[in-house]
């Protein structure tokens, strides 16, 4: 199939470029760009003046729950969200039911997104069989099978010489190691972010140390294995400034922020009067911490944004706080609130946005988006800054509602997602 | 109307004056100096306050400020005299007899009014002791003020 | 005396309260006092009314304490003892909310181990829910039950230093007596040991010390809280033992408080542990005045919130 899109802005941050030109697609790949493309009547035309075209939008952490807990999302339902939050592919975690520490899981989520064809999806690999943190899974079949990274997520690889064995096999692999960074015994009970929040509301408290002494372990075992580390959902001021020390020695350390650290911090669980749909893992931190995010992001030392998406069962999340599971949805409020929030709020240029929804990721995860550079596959995100929107949970792709930004009025959406080169149609 | 009760109440000394709050109150004080004038007797003053055992309360808003009952005790053998100021629907009365029951069980229970708004009844309550009866309508209300409580002693008719 | 602002629908928290609406509820609590004085203790106030409580956490003198109020008023009480255990989680909690909901209770008090239980409920139900404990989060009625008899023996609540002293952390005591106390105008102090003392607590304006001694000093008010240490809090404090020795209000650490100060303690006590018996039956304790002063304010509540105008929210 061939498609022409045509006038749009066209951002791409791999090219260094940033004007209004056409894009021909043809066979799955980007064919040209160019000022001004002549194509014959065959060919499909999608007019995008006003709007912006960039490569496919990848989110990086996002949870599936298929197979075993389809009540919460689906391959095909969490596809559909990243089609309609603007994203392209998503790579998805490996707590699953069966978890996915081999071949047979890996495949099937790779088929399933396939026959769906609403967003590409690289499976994430487990670290530990069955996510125990006792032995390493079978990594080299799980990269034979096409996963683009290890991790326990959900769970925090706990045992330090597990980590130190992780971060030098999965070297044979070139895979990074992607950890959740918590001390259980310093998180506890904890259900928010510890501090005069937590205290004020006599919820137990999720300690900012229970991350940084993960990360501070962690990162001396990459200096010693010489691994591929990547930190989910940074969350601490302190831990910023330990991956700005591991970066700034020369290790290969990367991370990454969701939205709502950004955004939020914990008088939000206050403020909502104790709704679930501010409870997640790491919890919302203090103000300070959200700076310090936002400050990480704009100096470089946060690689990219990835929302964490992780759908729970609207039953679920209607309980009191300390009884309803972490997690809240970010495929579909994510692309808007980073037009809004940080390009809209002039924090971040849209250029560095799109290298920290699309570029970096392609690049840390070895993933063959990031570029619409001709011969690459033609992935795309249309974006419409005007665009006005507020967040209607009820009208979400995901099975899932939980979300902190419910009835956020922002502006600017994605409004079109291309995946090898046919517009998705939900 | 002190010399009405000492006439009903030979045994004057078996009495307790009841004020009803609020204006009961400088009432059964005013009434109780009398009686000490008249026959040398010092007669008991009690407090009742009836907000408890109105029949309005989940209609009325807001709530009404609650004061102290305090009742000299027991009552068994005694006359009790309920006064107040002004006796119109007899519910307060009605109430004021609820609340007595828990109290004891008296020789017997008078009803001495300053003012008898005849006609207005809606339940059937009499007084005992009347100052004085007017006649009113139910859209009038009658005010009763009293040197120490209000600083001036007077009765007002007033058009709701 | 001024009229209060309406009362809204529920008392959750002590904020959903002001100044003038916390005095409304302790003078109308010493009308009921007096009526638990009296031979008959029973007005006829709430008669055919029905009030239920819903106690998913064991507790006798609580229940007990609302049980006596809701009777001397005269109304109907139902309480349901629901003891934590997987069945008061998650969706049977919501279920038991809509049951409850559609026999059209006059009002729920509700105790629960978890913080915004009592919230979640209001929200679900048409009448008034009286929080009775959730958590750590707050205890309402206890705090007025304490402002109730700090007020009597003081004659007033402003400007006097109420030290409070125990598991700071774990305590909804402390939580509502603080909020209720500087709203009333006193100072508040918090005491305990390091371990048990929780990060930004001096955010809410309080003075944080770690000593006994050291939080009587020229207190007015000395409020001894109760400690338990259940097997997973041992990493908290070693043992009740050791807490006697270091931190439990004996006459000898009561000694740098004001002459006339009052020692107070929710209940039930620890004798050994975080009080000695000789200041808890001794002539500053009005530890028993509280278990009655109890009665009386939650009467007032009851009575308060059952009669609420309708038309207000």
């Amino acid at each position: 199939m061939t498609l022409l899109l045509r006038g749009a802005r066209v951002v791409d941050p791999s090219q260094d470029l940033d004007r209004i030109c056409d894009v021909l697609m043809a066979d799955g790949c980007v064919v040209e760009i160019a000022e001004s493309i002549d194509i014959g009547e065959d060919v499909e035309v999608l007019e995008l003046q006003g709007k912006i075209l960039t490569p496919g939008l990848i989110d990086v952490h996002v949870h599936l729950r298929e197979p075993g807990h389809e009540y919460k999302e689906t391959i095909r339902s969490g596809c559909r969200a990243a089609a309609a939050g603007g994203f392209t592919a998503v790579a998805c975690m490996a707590n699953t039911e069966p978890v996915n520490d081999n071949r047979s899981v890996t495949e099937h989520i790779l088929v399933t997104a396939q026959r769906h064809g609403f967003a590409r999806v690289y499976p994430i690999g487990a670290i530990s069989k069955g996510l125990r943190g006792e032995e390493l899974a079978e990594i080299g079949q799980l990269a034979d099978a096409g996963v683009v990274g290890i991790s326990d997520d959900g769970r925090p690889v706990e045992n330090a010489d597990l980590m130190r064995r992780a971060l030098a096999y999965a070297q044979h692999f070139d895979l990074p190691v992607i950890q959740h960074a918590q001390d259980l015994e310093l998180s506890g009970r904890g259900v928010m972010h510890e501090g005069a929040w937590s205290t004020r509301l006599g919820l137990p408290g999720i300690p900012g140390v229970a991350e940084d002494t993960m990360v501070a372990r962690d990162l001396l075992l990459v200096e010693l294995t010489g691994g591929r580390y990547h930190l989910q959902h940074l969350s601490t001021a302190r831990s910023l400034d330990l991956i700005r020390d591991a970066k700034a020695r020369g290790l290969a350390v990367t991370t990454e922020v969701t939205p709502h650290h950004l955004l939020l911090n914990d008088q939000a669980v206050s403020d909502s009067g104790m709704s679930t749909d501010t409870k997640m893992n790491p919890p919302l931190r203090s103000e300070a911490d959200r700076a310090a995010m936002i400050e990480g992001l704009v100096d470089g030392s946060i690689d990219l944004i990835a929302s964490d998406h992780a759908p729970h069962h609207v039953d679920e999340k209607d309980r009191q706080f300390s009884e309803a599971p972490f997690g809240i949805v970010g495929l579909e409020t994510t692309v808007s609130l980073c037009l809004d929030r940080l390009v809209g709020a002039e924090l971040l240029s849209l250029n560095r946005l799109v290298e920290l929804l699309s570029c970096r990721p392609a690049e840390i995860f070895g993933l063959p988006g990031g570029s619409l550079a001709p011969g690459r596959p033609a992935d795309a995100t249309v974006l419409d800054l005007e665009r006005e929107v507020v967040v209607d949970p009820a009208s979400f792709q995901s099975k899932s509602r939980s979300t902190p930004f419910g009835e956020w009025s922002l502006r600017g959406a994605a409004v079109q997602t291309i995946l090898g080169g046919r517009p998705v149609v939900l | 109307m002190a010399g009405e009760i000492v006439e009903k109440n030979p045994a004057i000394e078996d009495v307790i004056l009841i004020g009803i709050r609020t204006r009961g109150v400088p009432m059964a004080e005013a009434l109780a100096a009398e009686i000490k004038k008249m026959e040398g007797v010092e007669v008991p003053i009690g407090i009742l306050d009836i907000t408890f055992y109105r029949d309005d309360l989940s209609t009325i808003g807001p709530h009404p400020v609650v004061g102290e009952t305090d009742l000299p005790l027991p009552v068994e053998d005694r006359v009790l005299v309920l006064c107040d100021d002004v006796l119109f629907s007899g519910r307060t009365i009605r109430a004021a007899l609820d609340a007595l029951v828990d109290f004891g069980r008296p020789k017997a229970v008078q009803l001495a009014v300053l003012i008898d708004r005849v006609g207005q009844r809606e339940l059937p309550i009499q007084a005992d002791v009347v100052g004085c009866e007017t006649s009113t309508s139910s859209e009038e209300t009658v005010r009763v003020r009293f040197e120490s409580t209000d600083g001036v002693a007077e009765v007002e008719v007033v058009s709701l | 005396m001024t009229e209060a602002t309406p009362l809204s629908k529920d008392l959750v928290s002590i904020l959903d309260l002001d100044r003038g609406q916390v005095e409304l509820i302790l003078d109308t609590a010493e009308s009921f006092a007096e009526v638990s004085e009296r031979t008959i203790k029973k007005v006829p106030t709430l008669r055919g009314r029905t009030l239920v409580g819903l106690f998913f956490e064991p507790s006798t003198r609580t229940s007990a304490s609302f049980e006596i109020a809701a009777k001397r008023l005269s109304a109907d009480w139902v309480s349901f003892s629901l003891a934590s255990s997987s069945l008061t989680k998650g969706e049977s909690l919501i279920d038991t909310v809509r049951n409850l909901d559609a026999m059209a209770p006059d009002m729920v008090v509700v105790r629960h181990a978890d913080p915004g239980v009592p919230r979640m409920l209001a929200l679900r139900v048409a009448c008034s829910v009286i929080n009775a404990g959730d958590g750590a989060h707050e205890h309402p009625s206890q705090a007025l039950l304490d402002a109730f008899t700090i007020r009597k023996a003081k004659g007033h609540l402003e400007g006097l230093l109420v030290a409070m002293i125990g598991d700071i952390e774990l305590s909804r005591v402390v939580r509502s007596n603080i909020h209720l106390l500087q709203m009333m105008g006193a100072r508040v102090r918090v005491a305990g040991p390091r371990s048990m003392m929780p990060l930004g607590i001096e955010e809410m304006g309080v003075e944080v010390v770690y000593s006994t001694a050291e939080a009587v000093r020229d207190a007015d008010v000395v409020m001894m809280l109760r400690i338990q240490l259940e097997r997973e809090s041992r990493a908290r404090f070693p043992s009740l033992r050791e807490y006697f020795d270091v931190f439990a209000l004996t006459p000898e650490r009561l000694e740098g408080a004001k002459d006339d100060v009052i020692i107070l303690h929710p209940g039930p006590m620890n004798r050994g542990v975080e009080i000695s018996s000789e200041v808890a039956d001794g002539p500053y304790s009005v530890i028993l005045d509280q278990v009655s002063n109890g009665v009386a304010v939650r009467m007032a509540l009851l009575y308060l919130w059952t009669l609420r105008p309708e038309d207000a929210s």
